[in-house]
């Protein structure tokens, strides 16, 4: 069963031994998403720290 | 293996068609052309191919019978001798303009002259494989593409494919393009104190690629301005579009995905945090690849449609052997694999 990215909705397959809480990230966008559960797989965007990106 | 002959390759294109297609394990390179250095070295005009091959340009009148003819001449040339073209081989690739529309009125709107063969327009087949991957297995003529048309087409296709842009929704296409794509021969605009620095609008209505993008779209209400600046090579174009339905970011992902799911050398790339966030040619040089990525302003509904390639490459040469590995039925990526290079 995979998550899906709250951001892109990207299809997201835990690896083996993903643990509740992990940051990882989106092979789509690239958005930083915790694990908030493994079974169900669910996820959440990261909480991040803000950046000044040329703004 | 299959013998290819390339007329006119003197020139970056034709360079870059040696380049890939010294190293192609189903081709040998019969014979290149160029009036202006026949007898002389490739290595001379093509300094990179030193060591690599000892081939000498001949001239045209000297041209042989091969199994696949590449012409990389420029526009103009490859339409009033095709006939004669077709006696020396079974297929045929052109990487000019002459045959890469199907509409002979084009000719005379977008390049000021009637086409001299206009019987042979239906015979070529656009060589985007993105676009016309199927009717390319196995063909016979295959015209090339333009590199400002590559690149908007490619940021156009999914929002088309998936019906988010259609008809008359206006689409404007900046296209901001390296020195490469002005050829090798120069000029007054390419002397180097003229052209160093430059963010000079040369095209900003009127470039003749306007029509290949209204043909490979189907859309009507396509503009099209072209910037030179600071690069040798690259073109990313920042196509604007205004469709007549709102649609949110997620059916964007979705229609990205869709469109190019499974395509060999197009990424999608949007990412949503770091410095590379978008498509940026700087990452493609030397690559066949398309990056493709997108922005949605929510409150006017305008998507921003964002494609960069290697103009050389994806807009012409790489592109062409492409189309050819599928002509000949060989795996579609062969000799083109290559990553790019990082920095550059």
């Amino acid at each position: 069963m995979a998550a899906v990215c709250p951001e892109c909705d990207a299809e997201i397959v835990f690896k083996a031994g993903t643990i509740t809480g992990e940051i990882i990230v989106c092979p789509d966008c690239a958005a930083e998403l915790e694990v908030t559960s493994v079974n169900p797989p669910a996820l959440e965007l990261a909480p991040e720290v803000g950046e000044d990106w040329g703004e | 293996m299959t013998r290819v002959s390339i007329v006119g390759a003197s020139g970056y294109v034709g360079g870059e068609l040696l380049r890939l297609l010294l190293r192609h394990p189903q081709v040998s390179i019969h014979q290149v052309t160029s009036e202006r250095l026949a007898g002389k070295p490739v290595s001379g005009p093509h300094p990179h191919l030193r060591g690599v091959t000892d081939l000498t340009f001949t001239s045209q009148s000297q041209l042989e019978a091969c199994d696949v003819l590449i012409l990389a001449l420029p526009h103009g040339s490859a339409a009033k001798r095709i006939a004669e073209y077709a006696q020396l081989a079974p297929k045929i690739i052109d990487c000019s303009a002459d045959f890469r529309l199907r509409n002979p009125a084009d000719y005379d709107q977008w390049y000021g002259e009637a086409h001299p063969n206009p019987q042979w327009l239906d015979r070529f087949v656009y060589g985007l494989p993105e676009l016309n991957r199927e009717a390319l297995r196995g063909a016979n003529y295959v015209s090339g593409v333009g590199c400002n048309a590559t690149a908007t087409n490619l940021a156009l296709l999914p929002l088309v494919k998936a019906g988010i842009i259609t008809g008359n929704d206006v689409v404007i296409s900046d296209v901001k393009v390296g020195s490469s794509e002005g050829g090798a021969q120069g000029n007054d605009g390419s002397h180097h104190p003229e052209r160093s620095g430059v963010v000079r609008s040369f095209a900003p209505t009127g470039h003749r690629h306007t029509a290949e993008i209204v043909q490979a779209t189907g859309l009507s209400n396509v503009h099209l301005s072209i910037t030179s600046v600071e690069l040798v090579r690259g073109a990313v174009a920042t196509v604007h579009c205004l469709p007549s339905q709102a649609v949110d970011e997620k059916t964007l992902w979705r229609a990205y995905r869709a469109c190019y799911r499974g395509e060999p050398f197009v990424r999608i790339v949007r990412e949503r945090t770091g410095f590379h966030r978008l498509p940026e040619p700087k990452l493609l040089g030397g690559t066949n690849l398309a990056d493709v990525g997108f922005d949605l302003d929510e409150q006017s509904g305008r998507i921003v449609s964002i494609c960069a390639i290697d103009n050389l490459m994806k807009g012409a040469a790489g592109s062409a052997v492409q189309c050819l590995n599928l002509m000949c039925d060989y795996p579609e990526t062969t000799a083109l694999e290559m990553i790019g290079l990082h920095p550059y």
